[in-house]
């Protein structure tokens, strides 16, 4: 900087709202007399054009390096007055401003008391400014490629309205395929939409897309920069098939003889060692599951090799590990199902024929592994069925909160047990949940096509008969709150409609991407009402029911909104860099580390060979949090440093 | 101005500085300007970016320096602009309280709030408490000696 501080003043009048309580010219000529004030102008309307230009000329002509302009709110008009400075040729951080208008005109009654605080304040901003430094806004570049991180309806969407931007996507998914547990499910409510029909065709698009890489079986271990320019690790796992050589004529899977319970269908059905999850995969690349193939466990038994006519099959592949480089990353990881085998209240589990919402769909699906036929355990059609709502939600003991999409899949089960079988349906609820488009009317469908509603959270269900009508049945014990009484229904068949839970792993995924969970478990969203899909790290978005439960139509909203922000920042091509960010004196930094423990956004990393703390300028927001914690005053905070507010209190007291 | 040690003096009026956080705080303070409250003309406000930056140091610092009362005021627990800030604030301030107790300052000179954006009225009123309270108790006497000997014009 080198040249001694020239301050110039401008004092607002803001119309009457400041000279109408303040007496603009003796707080002029105060400030005309204070240390290092070389100019102290008065002017009706500083933020005009007029206004700006006076500023602007004594910066050109009469070399004011400060400027302090007594006027409204800095949340007002600090960028309209940084922007004069700057088209004057002078740093906009040189700037400060004395808020005489909401602090003082608009709030004093008495006019002297009014124009005493003014002065006050304007000595004070005086006194700062002497202090200021140049600052200069950092701008990155940002990287247009996109991390998209889960492959269910929500990542797909995501990815697809970037790619078709023509912007590179790599999607990375667990699982051998795409599709997530929108594509387990059979209809979709309330339009009773074919689940795998109409996400097919996208999961086709993506397979098949130019500007999407798909990265299944692959899971991302490591993830380090900052927004604009990611670095992520991501493991794709050995599938023990060349994916160039398979042609996904399925010949393995056919011959292959061990049988184990497939994943996909829930625990209903089985699937082999090698294996594609479902005929529609994608990509329909099989995998081995090394866990259960005879050849990894027992070193015998080559059938898929032998049978594959081209030649695919490659025992020695190797887990490959591979790092891109991505501007911005959505994570799409959706939910798990809640476990009801602790409520052992309803027998999940230990009694045949208690089965999960989940495990229903499966059974329902005409591509399951009962063909679509509803059956119990022995192989015969139920004639009653029992639906329990809420197994696991709004229960203080397990997930206080309302999953959202099981009184809507009640209600569809209803209709397709209707459909398929004579059997009586019993809808077992605390509240009727239809709040979205169409689901009141399809409520009201269901009741008209015979479905039973009983108002009470069920108590137990039990296969103690207490008399002939309930032998060999399931009894399911609740209270008819309607009623107010207790009651009990045998039935051949019960479903859960479980509660919708963040990922086992949603705590490791959070940690691994530097964002944070709610209460509840899910990923936590910037801001619920104003900011759903972004979250506090910057370049990192969330969509679909990772960040909550919720139904299809809101998670592919969700998708496309994190979609749209990120097409934002590829536009704009460049990220900026708060300027008012920390600064560590390594001579002073004793390297105890508390700065680092206190940045909520671990911009504070520590040096090994230096033994000192340094800040990460691309990460660091400019809160001011460590420079208060630092014992050994080494710790400063640009724009906000100690020496510039001291001079602002002391320039209070006039 | 000088500093008026006379506590019968009816014109006394407490000198208050404030340190509020620019994200709700000060925000509270200028809705409290746009909706034309009115409070004592004796507050002077500093805006800070978050209230966790307010070291207990600037809290001695602004007490020495001769001013009657200091308030502090950030966004509701849990609600920081910056996820934690406040929290640390919270932390800090208790202890700077209890120890300046100790050593003798009374509890109504320091004051620690949660204001957020929208509470303009919670803010005005706190500001007419404080006001009142401190009047009660009289003026700051720390270093009262020094300030009457040197004035309160003190270089950074």
């Amino acid at each position: 900087m080198g040249s001694e501080p020239r301050i110039g003043v401008y004092v607002c009048h803001c119309g009457s709202n400041i000279a109408g309580t303040v007496d603009v010219k003796e707080l002029t000529e105060f400030a005309q007399n204070l240390d290092s004030v070389v100019i102290a102008r008065d002017y009706i309307f500083m933020c005009s054009e007029p206004g700006q230009e006076i500023i602007r000329k004594d910066i050109k002509d009469s070399g004011i390096n400060r400027v302090v302009v007594a006027s409204c709110s800095p949340r007002m008009h600090e960028p309209t007055f940084r922007r004069a400075c700057q088209e004057a040729g002078l740093n906009p951080y040189l700037l400060e401003m004395a808020n005489i208008r909401e602090h003082c005109s608009w709030v004093t009654e008495d006019k002297e008391m009014a124009t005493e605080k003014a002065k006050a304040l304007v000595s004070a901003a005086v006194k700062r400014v002497y202090y200021h430094q140049s600052l200069e806004v950092r701008k990155v570049p940002l990287n247009p490629n996109t991390l998209i991180v889960g492959g269910g309806i929500a990542g797909i969407q995501a990815a697809l309205e970037i790619a078709n931007s023509e912007h590179k996507v790599y999607l990375v998914e667990r699982s051998p395929s795409i599709g997530g547990h929108m594509i387990q499910l059979d209809k979709t409510f309330p339009t009773l939409d074919c689940s795998a029909c109409i996400l097919t065709p996208k999961m086709t698009d993506v397979g098949s897309h130019p500007h999407i890489e798909l990265m299944s079986y692959s899971e991302v271990e490591e993830v380090s920069g900052f927004v604009g320019n990611f670095k992520v690790k991501i493991r794709k796992k050995a599938k023990y098939v060349d994916a160039d050589k398979c042609n996904g004529c399925g010949l393995c899977q056919e011959k292959c003889p061990v049988k184990v319970d497939s994943e996909f269908d829930a625990g209903m059905g089985k699937r082999k060692a090698i294996y594609t999850p479902f005929a529609q995969a994608v990509p329909n690349i099989p995998v081995i599951d090394i866990e259960n193939c005879t050849y990894f466990l027992k070193e015998k038994c080559h059938l898929c090799e032998k049978v594959c006519e081209a030649d695919a099959i490659d025992f020695e592949q190797k887990d490959e590990v591979v790092e891109v480089e991505v501007g911005s990353i959505i994570l799409a990881t959706g939910y798990d199902v809640f476990d009801p085998t602790p409520m052992s209240q309803y027998g999940y589990g230990r009694l045949d024929n208690v089965i999960t919402s989940l495990e229903f769909e499966r059974l329902v699906n005409s591509a399951g592994p009962t063909g679509g036929n509803i059956v119990i355990k022995e192989g015969s059609a139920p004639q009653s069925i029992a639906i329990l709502h809420c197994v696991g939600s709004r229960d203080r003991n397990y997930n206080e909160y309302c999953s959202q999409v099981c009184c809507m899949h009640a209600l569809k089960y209803a209709h397709l047990i209707k459909e398929k079988t004579d059997a009586e349906v019993y809808q077992y609820y605390i509240d009727m949940r239809c709040f979205g488009k169409g689901y009141e009317e399809f409520y009201k469908r269901i009741s008209d096509e015979g479905a039973n509603f009983i108002r009470g959270k069920v108590a137990e269900v039990t296969d103690q008969a207490i008399n002939e009508e309930e032998k060999g049945k399931l009894v399911v014990v609740a209270e008819d709150t309607l009623l107010g009484s207790i009651i009990r229904v045998p039935v051949d068949m019960v479903i859960l409609c479980v509660a919708l839970e963040p990922q086992p792993d949603a705590e490791a995924v959070a940690r691994l991407f530097n964002i944070s969970q709610s209460a509840d478990g899910f990923l936590l969203e910037k801001h619920p009402k104003l900011d759903p899909v972004a979250t506090t790290t910057d370049g990192i978005f969330i969509a679909g029911c990772c960040q909550g439960p919720k139904d299809i139509p809101d998670a592919v909203a969700q998708a496309s909104a994190a979609a749209a922000r990120v097409l934002a920042m590829i536009s704009k091509g460049e990220v900026e860099i708060e300027a008012a960010i920390a600064t560590i004196n390594e001579d002073l930094c004793s390297g105890c580390k508390i700065c680092s423990l206190i940045c909520p956004y671990t911009a504070i990393s520590f040096d090994e060979e230096k033994e000192v703390c340094i800040v990460n300028e691309a990460l660091c927001k400019g809160c001011g949090a460590c420079v208060s914690s630092c014992l050994s005053h080494a710790i400063g905070l640009r724009h906000f440093t100690n020496e510039q507010i001291l001079a602002q209190i002391g320039g209070m007291l006039i | 101005m000088s500093v008026n040690m006379n506590k019968e003096a009816s014109t006394w009026e407490p000198r208050l500085l404030g340190f509020l956080c620019q994200w709700c705080s000060y925000a509270a303070a200028d809705l409290a300007g746009t909706s034309r409250q009115k409070y004592p003309a004796n507050i002077r406000i500093i805006r800070v970016p978050c209230s966790g930056r307010v070291d207990p140091l600037f809290i001695i610092r602004v007490l020495c320096l001769g001013f009657d009362g200091v308030l502090v005021s950030g966004c509701h627990p849990g609600d920081c602009h910056y996820q934690t800030g406040n929290y640390y604030t919270r932390r800090r301030m208790s202890i700077t309280k209890k120890f300046l107790e100790y050593l003798g300052v009374e509890p109504q000179r320091v004051t620690l709030s949660w204001v957020s954006a929208s509470e303009a009225g919670k803010l005005t009123e706190l500001l007419s408490e404080m006001n009142k309270e401190i009047k009660k108790i009289g003026p700051n006497r720390l270093f009262a000696d020094e300030i009457r000997r040197n004035g309160t014009e003190t270089s950074p």
